[in-house]
């Protein structure tokens, strides 16, 4: 165990029953989704795999993830009203089992979602506890937890992108936690995903955005917020 | 300070040379390791335990009926029942974990207490402590933070997970952190809330978690109501100075070599025990999907 447990461990979290990896966890991977989408979908596409497969009405992560898609909070007793919520909103959805992707941690999810003609796919596994990683953003490597300040930066493969990158961000003196890289190919698209233990100012995000060799940035402050 | 929580004879020993109450070294813990003010804890335990109360109130008012059909209302049941097996007391103890712990298992809000398989367990028994002995709410939240330091000893030298050791771990570690916040909140000293952990531990070891069709329900909701009665008796014990004769800290350690040593059917896998059993296996197939995709090898993820 590498950080001590806090006393709101112990007693917490405030959640939404039955589970924390089927409830709380499932929120959470679709609260960092819209994040990644920017917004409500108008049509989701989940996909639960593995264990989730079997389980996930069982344990309402339907409901859960319909919730989260919806800006829900994990501990937001609405939750259990989502498919109503859904209609009212006009969030269409779909749902899919598949049961043998042993790639794939036991609890995964992937959610395929539209707004305003912008189509995003995540890749979600609930780890338990309510922790989550998202393993992948539009097929991109990302493995992130979003339980910090997360950066989604595609840009240009150019040689010292990184090195850029990591020095405007410690201009702002926010300490880097994780970061990855990956690549569709040589000199295709690069997607940077960097977990920040503090955030930075909506100024630097605007100067990384307007970098001509930058794509696009996503910048996900706090999913539970 | 980050010894502190490791066992319980260094829990002891840090009360008694630096002379402070068991709760307050629970606030300088999370002070020193988490940054927060004293003033945040106390009104997070303030909400936690407001929760934990609505939970209660929630389960003996408004309709509990899980998706599967397993949980249907028992709470209200048990505390409706014209006839009490031993008091009213008894009889509103168990019907309150019952409550707290329905709720969950019917997507409402809760307190994972440790976790949300046992979040029937603390609700149960404090509300019903606080009725009887007429407590202030901060007399509870201290009793809140005792509980808390039980289960970090517990965490690290056990565990907590059901999927790590069994059900003692998640009801067996609620029923600890309770026993020992009651003797707390009756003004026990340090070795009776100990002692107190310890008996609970030694009457909840070995309980293995083998939910039906895999869900938080079956016996996950009457075990909340048994831990909160074991809780109780151990603490009726413990006050009277009867000791435990092994050491808490050695109750707490043959806990997790019991959870290291069980076999994964009994660990939340849905393979073993109840799950297994004719009548488990039934549910089991009328309650989980069995529509389920299976790709082609071509078409699956790499």
């Amino acid at each position: 165990m590498g950080t001590k447990s806090s006393v709101f461990d112990m007693i917490g979290p405030v959640m939404i029953g039955p589970s924390s990896s089927h409830t709380a966890g499932v929120v959470r991977i679709a609260r960092a989704a819209i994040k990644v989408l920017g917004g409500i979908p108008e049509e989701a596409v989940i996909t639960f795999y593995n264990s989730f497969a079997r389980t996930y009405e069982g344990h309402g992560s339907d409901l859960a993830i319909l919730g989260g898609l919806l800006d829900l909070k994990t501990d937001d007793s609405n939750i259990k009203k989502s498919f109503e919520l859904a209609k009212e909103k006009g969030l269409k959805y779909t749902f899919k089992s598949i049961g043998n992707a042993s790639v794939y941690h036991p609890n995964t999810i992937k959610l395929n979602l539209t707004k305003n003609g912008r189509k995003i796919e995540v890749i979600g596994e609930s780890l338990g506890g309510g922790i989550i990683n998202i393993a992948e953003v539009d097929g991109f490597h990302a493995n992130f937890s979003a339980q910090s300040h997360t950066l989604i930066l595609k840009a240009q493969d150019i040689s010292g992108a990184i090195a850029f990158i990591s020095s405007v961000i410690a201009q702002e003196k926010a300490n880097i936690a994780t970061m990855s890289v990956s690549r569709k190919g040589k000199n295709d698209i690069a997607c940077h995903v960097i977990e920040m233990d503090s955030g930075i100012q909506p100024i630097t995000i605007e100067y990384l955005r307007s970098l001509p060799w930058v794509k696009e940035l996503i910048y996900i402050p706090d999913i539970d917020l | 300070m980050s010894y502190l929580f490791e066992s319980f004879t260094g829990w002891k020993a840090y009360c008694e040379n630096n002379d402070k109450k068991i709760f307050q070294t629970v606030i300088e813990y999370e002070t020193a390791q988490k940054g927060k003010s004293e003033e945040v804890i106390w009104s997070n335990l303030q909400k936690a335990y407001t929760v934990m109360k609505d939970a209660v109130d929630t389960g003996l008012k408004e309709d509990m009926t899980s998706r599967s059909g397993m949980i249907n209302n028992g709470a209200k049941k048990v505390y409706n029942h014209p006839k009490s097996v031993l008091s009213p007391e008894f009889q509103k103890l168990i019907s309150r974990a019952l409550a707290a712990k329905e709720v969950n298992s019917c997507m409402g809000r809760v307190v994972a207490a440790p976790t949300a398989g046992a979040s029937g367990i603390l609700p149960g028994t404090l509300y019903t402590l606080q009725e009887i002995h007429q407590l202030s709410d901060g007399k509870i939240l201290e009793g809140l933070l005792v509980g808390a330091g039980i289960a970090l000893i517990i965490e690290q030298k056990a565990s907590l997970a059901g999927a790590v050791g069994g059900c003692q771990a998640e009801t067996g570690s609620a029923a600890a952190m309770a026993a020992g916040a009651i003797v707390y909140c009756l003004d026990g000293n340090i070795d009776q809330i100990f002692n107190a952990v310890a008996i609970t531990i030694q009457c909840m070891l070995g309980l293995v978690c083998d939910p039906v069709a895999g869900l938080v329900e079956i016996p996950c909701v009457v075990r909340n109501a048994s831990a909160a009665a074991i809780a109780n008796s151990s603490a009726q014990i413990a006050l009277a100075n009867v000791s435990a004769v092994i050491p808490v800290d050695e109750c707490v350690e043959a806990m997790g070599e019991i959870g290291a040593n069980m076999e994964t059917k009994y660990k939340e896998t849905a393979l073993g025990g109840l799950a297994a059993t004719l009548t488990g296996q039934e549910i089991s197939k009328k309650v989980l999907i069995q529509d389920i995709e299976i790709l082609p090898d071509e078409d699956l993820p790499e």
